[in-house]
């Protein structure tokens, strides 16, 4: 098992949820997470594995930090 | 004429007299209005050369074709002049209401002209204009100046006006305009004030007209369903505004922290939008006819009023190593009180800290005020003797180049020709360093806005740490973005619109054959312009540079940790697509091509 935590920002934080730590069978994908913790990947416009964008499709390992966003802007 | 009136009133300040002019149309569609159109008009009436702060120069407000028209975001204006703080030519934008209220008085133009021998405000109720005395008005802040302008004037009027930072040319200072919209860079509010010109009060009743109004209805429709469909127009800027993006810069290790040392805060979530949000936020608030509403209206215990955009949350909170909102909100509120920009604001101060941190800044020179990353206790005390000039506080007013070459080490200022660089650490993002090495009036994002897709991925994803093809995205960004700022639209709503779009609503209100392409040129000609100005000013590309920081010293930590802006790949690349000299130099080929 591996360990990941995951960032919520702007509307995908559920219930004020900020982060959280859960723990995820070696090697899975963006994609699988989201599925077990309920989010549409439409819903995800920005996608950040340790401060770097990556596809759905990464593959992560233990202690990675992954940040969601949803579309935003500004300037 | 469609989507102009027709008219500008020439204003000389010295003579006091007020003179109607017709709108030279040919010049109008060849430089479109706003920011375009301003230029041309510097250029033919102005030597680059003089004094900003001198009777010589002149204060334009200029509205675009747009403004005060039926499209969606049509109420911006903009302010064309020399700027005090670069010497380069200055064109700061504004929402809010007062610019399509300028078009409803039947004016596209104002030229003001030399210097008022004491201080006075302009009074437009459409045919009647007067300058009248402003004597009990000097001194006082932007929201006192409003109200009493609003009491003493006909209902519904709209007032523009400089705080005490205008009065007393600091060169960072703003124009206001329906209390807390700004035109807020390159110190265009030290030009009014060198003039004493405190406000401009506005009320017209007429409106400009439309070339096709069933053209015009279709358009609308179709860029509006874009607009609300649009993840960032439809959903991000309406929910949190432009703050929602610190916790985004920060988590990609591109948020500058105290004065650019860092390029990560570890306490950003306290000042983000989310935060903001959360604690403050009553409501979000629109400028004329726009469905986006991306502005933050907040409460404090003090009072209520706009609330802080991201480029302020940064500037006063990460740049200043700050976590405390409440001060921000605060800080935020005293630039717009007393006029001041609140980037350039925010980066002075910071910048004041590393020279206090660094030993230049000597203790006996605070009045006991704290100057520290981290502490929050005096930010606003600062920003208000900016404002004053008071202590220190006068030669913070001056920007951060002048403040820190005054202490003979002028690399701590983090800005291009000498206005300071905004929120985005351009070492992690490299067009953007790109971007503001070139843009013609110095350190500055909304003149292309890489960040979007370097960042949001709008229109498409770009790597954000590469340099291949970025002189191009540039080039077509910058083009874009000059247009849209001439036209009298918000910049936000080229998240869901293109050229093409841009052209329709030309077509349609003005009665022009614009298409996608000839926005682009027509965008080209007035960068060109720009530049030329510029040249004439004595600023040559040698200024198209960015702090040694970013280039010289690699980001130490995060996930940008390593990367530095290599301007150096991609300045050549860039002059070669512009179709300048290999010295950053408009060829005559080039410039005979626009026309110009
Ligand atoms: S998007 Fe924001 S800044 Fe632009 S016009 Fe709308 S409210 Fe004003």
């Amino acid at each position: 098992m591996i360990s990941i935590e995951i960032r919520y920002f702007a509307t995908l934080r559920r219930n004020g949820l900020k982060k959280e730590v859960l723990s995820f069978k070696d090697g899975i994908s963006v994609s699988k997470v989201l599925s077990e913790i309920l989010i549409e990947e439409k819903d995800v416009a920005i996608l950040l594995v340790n401060g770097i964008k990556v596809s759905f499709d990464k593959e992560l390992k233990d202690g990675d930090i992954v940040a969601l966003f949803p579309p935003v802007g500004g300037g | 004429m469609n989507g102009y009136n027709g008219k500008m009133l020439r204003v000389d300040l010295k003579a006091k007299t007020i003179k109607t002019e017709a709108l030279n149309e040919d010049l109008a569609k060849k430089y479109i209005g706003g920011r375009g159109l301003g230029t041309k008009i510097m250029m033919d009436e102005v030597d680059p050369q003089v004094d900003a702060l001198s009777p010589e120069n002149k204060l334009l407000i200029v509205t675009g074709p747009m403004t005060g028209n039926p499209v969606a975001t049509g109420g911006r204006y903009m302010v064309v002049t020399k700027s005090p703080l670069s010497g380069t030519i200055a064109s700061s934008n504004s929402g809010g209401k007062w610019g399509a209220e300028l078009k409803f008085a039947g004016y596209d133009v104002i030229i003001f002209e030399d210097k008022s021998d004491e201080p006075v405000y302009l009074s437009i109720e459409d045919d009647k204009v007067e300058l009248l005395s402003a004597e009990d008005l000097w001194g006082t802040t932007v929201s006192v100046t409003t109200k009493k302008l609003q009491e003493k004037h006909v209902k519904g009027s709209k007032v523009l006006t400089i705080g005490p930072a205008g009065e007393n040319l600091s060169k960072i200072a703003a124009i206001l305009n329906d209390e807390d919209r700004a035109a807020g860079r390159s110190g265009v509010g030290a030009v009014m004030g060198s003039k004493n010109l405190k406000a401009i009060v506005v009320k017209g009743s007429g409106k400009p007209k439309v070339f096709d109004d069933e053209k015009l209805k279709e358009t609308n429709k179709a860029q509006l369903s874009k607009i609300k469909e649009n993840g960032v127009t439809g959903q991000g800027l309406p929910t949190y505004g432009t703050a929602v993006l610190v916790n985004i810069l920060n988590e990609l290790g591109t948020l500058p922290t105290n004065n650019f040392q860092l390029s990560q805060f570890g306490k950003a979530e306290d000042i983000s939008g989310e935060a903001l949000a959360e604690k403050y936020l009553i409501k979000n608030t629109a400028c004329y006819r726009c469905p986006i509403a991306c502005g933050r209206y907040v409460k404090m215990e003090a009072g209520e009023g706009g609330g802080p955009e991201y480029e302020t949350l940064w500037a006063f909170g990460a740049d200043c190593g700050i976590n405390d909102l409440r001060s921000v909100i605060e800080a935020n509120y005293w630039c717009n009180e007393m006029g001041l920009d609140t980037i350039s604001t925010g980066s002075t101060i910071a910048a004041a800290i590393e020279l206090k941190q660094k030993g230049y800044i000597k203790e006996d020179e605070l009045d006991g005020l704290k100057l520290e990353f981290g502490n929050s206790t005096d930010i606003m005390e600062w920003t208000k003797r900016m404002g004053y000039r008071q202590g220190l506080g006068n030669k913070m007013a001056e920007g951060s180049y002048r403040l820190t070459e005054g202490y003979g080490v002028p690399e701590l200022s983090m800005t291009v020709k000498k206005l300071e660089i905004p929120a985005y650490d351009p070492r992690g993002i490299q067009g953007q360093g790109l971007q503001y090495a070139t843009t013609n009036r110095g350190g500055c994002h909304v003149r292309g806005y890489l960040i979007s897709p370097e960042i949001l991925g709008l229109p498409e994803q770009l790597d954000r740490f590469a340099t291949e093809g970025k002189e191009t995205w540039v080039k077509i960004f910058q083009d874009l973005t000059a247009v849209i700022d001439s036209m009298g639209v918000c910049l936000f709503t080229s998240f869901a619109l293109g050229a093409a779009d841009y052209a329709d609503m030309c077509n349609a209100i003005i009665g022009s054959d614009h298409t996608a392409d000839s926005i682009l040129e027509a965008g080209d000609r007035i960068w060109n312009l720009e530049k030329m100005f510029n040249l004439k000013a004595g600023i040559d590309s040698s200024q198209d540079t960015l702090p040694h920081r970013l280039l010289d010293d690699p980001i130490a930590e995060g996930p940008s940790k390593g990367w530095v802006t290599k301007l150096d790949e991609m300045l050549p690349k860039y002059y070669k697509v512009r179709g300048w000299s290999p010295e950053g130099i408009p060829t005559e080929e080039k410039l005979k091509s626009l026309g110009l």
